[in-house]
């Protein structure tokens, strides 16, 4: 398929990876920010391809792997409710609270749905003016425009039963988090190419200044993927720690100006938690006061909800790149997709997930 | 940074209740199949897992099967689900090699079905069964409350008589076969997904059931066949990985080898989705000796449902029970059941 096809040729792969071995002569490690990129990575098996120097870990931009569990709590508990039409983009649905997930909810007589857009929520309000309609909002910057938009948009129609169950993260504080991490390992970054289609590339900057590490905006394409990896391997070699922008056919430097005023117009920036994490103060969005009617948190009762967690898997150490899925005793065996003990092996998107779905096969080096 | 609290929840290793993914085809399917009906039905027959069962009665090797549809919408591009039921039961008897010759149909219908609906599909199936050589001999109506139902639920019945000589089953599949698909996949459930949740696609996916018993005789005429199966639910991957578990085979697959329609591929990259967990109603995908390989695909490529065949992988002696695919730029990756329904991804 034109525009696909192009970004998936084996020969231009090869020479990718054949430039990538010319360029490096020592170990390096890399993090690849998006759990599209990680799902990419493993599904087409890239890095079986790389030279042993290079060392891709997996970072923390897979949105369901990073939302708390108490917000997936609160989430369940507003969807058990009588009467609510609870609404959530499709892999929500099996990452498992404390009590069962939203597939349970929906079993047990709940109304849940997947949308494919907040806004087919607002037709929903429209259809049941009874009924409150609930939006799971969670996600990256790449979703807020759009959650944004749907509140602006509600408030212009007039609708009073729809609101939004906010957890937005943001990429660069997650990124310093990792860097200021006394542990960290991560010596160049694939930047978060769909995050930086909303927001350009600018506040990444004075991270590669502040941190002396390079940083490469990259797709999520296997050529983009390679591409990316070995501008980011060059920057190593070279000693320089720049902002590179492999993925220009979707970025550029201010990003998607009217997207980022609508963010601007609905949500604020405040401290949230990162699950597995834990609190990375100004990490993330809520809705301004101007919008608090369509704040879910505060029209359903829900802030006595509180999750303890237990104390099994290595999901946090695995998103901050301290260690791989295969590292974890529990992975494969006790934890699998459909007993997923921490979030990671939940979405698509996970590392353990795509490891364990894509690339049980090969054999257990660390690379 | 502080140090990460370890966070985790507990997991769902064991359901209460039925929810959406026991229908999946993929692991809780296999899960329910396994822990609950296995043990209850236990015989000889059921525990091949097969498509159907060949029971040998009197002097004929009689194919007998059974299948229930649950579609929504019942009309689709391409299709309804009176045409499915047929297809959907003439394939299961094909699957083995057998001519299909009789089908009982059992229609549960939804208090408020329009009368008008419900003749289409009725002559829909009847021209389907017609055209794939069946006749529907005996059949059952049952009305229930409106909300007790979607609509309509059809279940037919087939059976069949297996030519002398001829032996099929997913355990039977060799390493060194050659795996021949019959076909592009995903057609069928990204047509009736797309209709479903209303997506404004540029062009429209039509799904591609048919019979395929034809397809099956023509290859038979050609060659040996060792496994067959119609890749429906849980689509072309978890066929693959059934092959393999019955027969205890590894399978390798090379993913360019794979025909997908373009819209399907569109629609399935769009939503995040994979063409290889897709459903198909009519094709197939064979595990045939390699010494007729090329016969088979031949024969085929001869035909209406197998035009587009393609040989797409072997059977090896390595990994057993494990489907590797090669993908597009040389790397691997493992197929394997799917755990749930696909859903669409966030981003």
């Amino acid at each position: 398929m034109k525009y696909l096809d192009e970004y998936r040729d084996q020969r231009l792969a090869a020479t990718l990876v054949d430039e990538i071995r010319r360029t490096v002569t020592r170990p390096w490690t890399l993090m690849e920010v998006c759990g599209g990129q990680t799902h990419s990575i493993v599904k087409y098996g890239l890095d079986e391809l790389l030279p042993v120097q290079v060392e891709l870990v997996h970072g923390p931009g897979c949105p369901v792997c990073v939302t708390p569990l108490e917000m997936i709590d609160r989430a369940h508990a507003i969807a058990r409710r009588p009467g609510v039409i609870f609404c959530s983009f499709g892999d929500m649905l099996r990452v498992p609270g404390s009590h069962g997930d939203l597939y349970q909810i929906k079993a047990d007589g709940g109304d849940v749905r997947i949308v494919y857009s907040p806004l087919d929520c607002l037709k929903l309000a429209r259809a049941h003016p009874q009924r409150p309609v609930v939006f799971f909002a969670i996600g990256f910057e790449t979703t807020a425009p759009a959650n944004a938009m749907s509140v602006w948009q509600a408030r212009a129609q007039g609708l009073s039963n729809f609101s939004l169950l906010v957890s937005h993260v943001l990429v660069p504080p997650a990124i310093a988090a990792i860097l200021e991490s006394p542990r960290n390992r991560v010596q160049a970054f694939l930047g978060p190419g769909h995050v930086c289609a909303v927001m350009g590339w600018s506040e990444y900057e004075p991270l590669a200044e502040r941190y002396r590490v390079p940083m490469v905006i990259t797709g999520f394409e296997p050529i983009d993927l390679l591409e990316g990896i070995l501008m980011a391997v060059r920057q190593c070699e070279q000693g320089r720690a720049t902002v590179e922008n492999q993925y220009a056919r979707a970025v550029t430097r201010e990003g998607n100006v009217e997207a980022r005023k609508m963010i601007g117009r609905v949500f604020e920036v405040c401290d949230r938690a990162w699950r597995g994490i834990g609190v990375i103060p100004l990490s993330g969005y809520r809705l301004r006061p101007e919008f608090h009617a369509y704040d879910a948190e505060r029209i359903f009762d829900i802030q006595n909800v509180h999750a303890t967690e237990p104390e099994i898997c290595i999901s946090g150490q695995v998103l901050q790149g301290h260690k791989k899925p295969h590292d974890c005793p529990a992975f494969g065996t006790q934890c699998t997709p459909q007993t997923p003990l921490g979030a990671t092996m939940v979405s698509a998107e996970g590392a353990c997930a795509a490891y364990y779905n894509y690339g049980r096969h090969l054999a257990q080096v660390s690379r | 940074m502080q140090d990460f609290a370890f966070s985790c929840p507990l997991p769902i290793t064991a359901r209460e209740t039925i929810v959406l993914g026991h229908g999946s085809g993929g692991r809780l399917t296999a899960q329910l199949v396994h822990d609950l009906f296995l043990p209850a039905f236990d015989n000889e027959f059921l525990r091949k897992l097969d498509d159907q069962a060949i029971l040998n009665l009197g002097s004929a090797r009689v194919a007998f099967t059974t299948d229930s549809f649950v579609v929504t919408p019942l009309f689709f591009p391409g299709g309804d689900i009176g045409k499915l039921a047929v297809h959907g039961t003439v394939n299961d008897l094909a699957m083995s090699g057998a001519r299909p010759l009789y089908l009982s149909a059992a229609f549960i219908m939804e208090e408020g079905l329009p009368l008008d609906e419900l003749s289409r599909i009725i002559a829909s199936m009847a021209e389907a069964a017609k055209a794939a050589g069946v006749t529907i001999v005996t059949g059952d109506t049952k009305v229930v409350n409106k909300g007790s139902a979607d609509k309509l639920f059809i279940t037919t019945t087939g059976i069949g008589l297996v030519p002398d000589g001829v032996s099929i089953s997913a355990s039977n599949a060799q390493p060194g076969d050659k795996v021949i698909l019959s076909g592009t996949i995903g057609d069928h459930g990204m047509a009736v997904f797309s209709r479903r949740e209303n997506l404004e696609l540029e062009s429209t996916i039509e799904s591609d059931t048919a019979s395929l018993h034809l397809l099956v005789q023509a290859m038979l005429a050609a060659g040996e066949i060792h496994s067959l199966r119609d890749p429906t639910r849980g689509g072309l991957a978890t066929s693959l990985c059934e092959i393999a578990g019955s027969a205890g085979i590894g399978v390798e697959i090379q993913a360019r080898r794979i025909p997908v329609r373009q819209e399907v591929q569109a629609a399935c990259e769009i939503l995040g989705m994979d063409p290889l967990f897709v459903a198909n109603e009519g094709k197939l995908v064979a595990f045939v000796a390699p010494a007729a390989a090329d016969a088979i695909l031949a024969a085929m490529r001869g035909t209406t449902e197998g035009r587009d065949a393609a040989i797409i992988g072997e059977a090896v002696s390595a990994h057993p029970g494990m489907v590797l695919l090669k993908t597009e730029i040389g790397g691997s990756r493992i197929l394997d059941l799917p755990f749930n329904e696909q859903l669409p991804r966030i981003c």
